[in-house]
């Protein structure tokens, strides 16, 4: 048993109106010189056979047309 | 004509479009469980609007591997016509019976106001009898419609619906409402026409695509 995590974000060059709030928010409470901020999803998983989780995000844990995913252990 | 309406945990669409569905005259409608695989012989089937699965994951995400999805996905192979309404419209989307993905809506808010829609493409099950370039209006309630494909791909999007009058809402590409894949059989909308069904409600519009995917099985 291993356990993964994925971390999702979306693709490069799609407006992302979460991270745009994020970012908007930040220098109104003081923090100055932020910039480029992306909001995604990390998901965590015990898997017995760790190489299935690329077909898993394939398939369900990302969308590939709009979503870019990372496996990180 | 009998129309099946698709029930998820987290649907909420649903009985309003087994009304709609039953407006159109001599017309059957059976509703059909998500846990299901039998498609009980309908001629069309609805996916209904709502928060399927809790839109966990992404919206339409989880619903699109449950068994009925599996039968629909054979029924719209085989030529079915199917209709996707708001979250059936993203279930399909992510079933990969249409083009494209349904994003959080640019501004993130909650939308939910009447839309007016051009019609695109009238050679469609769903927009027969219409005129190109008529508009019908239809109520649109949804967090996550901003309809996305790849810049390279969107000329060949089957357009049926457009957000009309510089109305776009959601900050959909070319303003898209609504598609069909290229077999012209399987649709998906945003808007949600089966809330258009009814004077008291201010526009019988949406009744008219129920009535044209009746009418192309005649």
């Amino acid at each position: 048993m291993a356990r993964v995590r994925v971390l999702v974000r979306p693709k490069e060059g799609i407006l992302d109106p979460q991270g745009v709030a994020v970012e908007r928010a930040l220098p109104a409470l003081g923090f100055d010189g932020v910039s480029n901020v992306h909001v995604g999803r990390l998901i965590e998983l015990d898997v017995d056979d760790p190489s299935t989780v690329d077909a898993m995000c394939q398939k369900l844990l990302a969308n590939p047309l709009v979503e870019d995913y990372e496996i990180v252990s | 004509m009998k129309f099946g309406v698709i029930t998820f945990p987290g649907t909420c669409d649903d009985v309003d479009a087994r009304l709609a569905c039953a407006r159109v005259e001599g017309s059957d409608v059976v509703a059909l469980w998500h846990r299901d695989r039998d498609l009980q012989g309908v001629d069309a089937v609805v996916v209904p609007g709502g928060f399927s699965y809790g839109d966990y994951l992404r919206a339409g995400a989880i619903a699109r591997f449950s068994p009925m999805m599996e039968s629909v996905i054979e029924f719209a192979n085989d030529g079915g016509t199917v209709l996707g309404i708001c979250n059936g419209f993203q279930v399909l989307c992510e079933a990969g019976l249409l083009p494209g993905a349904l994003l959080p809506n640019v501004g993130l808010r909650f939308l939910c106001r009447q839309v007016n829609l051009e019609v695109v493409d009238t050679d469609t099950r769903f927009t027969s009898g219409m005129q190109t370039g008529e508009v019908l209006s239809i109520p649109a309630k949804h967090m996550s419609g901003r309809y996305f494909v790849p810049e390279d791909q969107v000329d060949g999007v089957r357009v049926v619906v457009r957000y009309a009058h510089d109305g776009n809402p959601n900050g959909s590409s070319n303003d898209i409402a609504g598609v069909c894949n290229a077999e012209g059989n399987v649709f998906g909308l945003m808007p949600h026409p089966e809330h258009a069904v009814d004077e008291l409600t201010g526009s019988t519009d949406g009744l008219r695509i129920f009535q044209s995917m009746a009418g192309a099985l005649v």
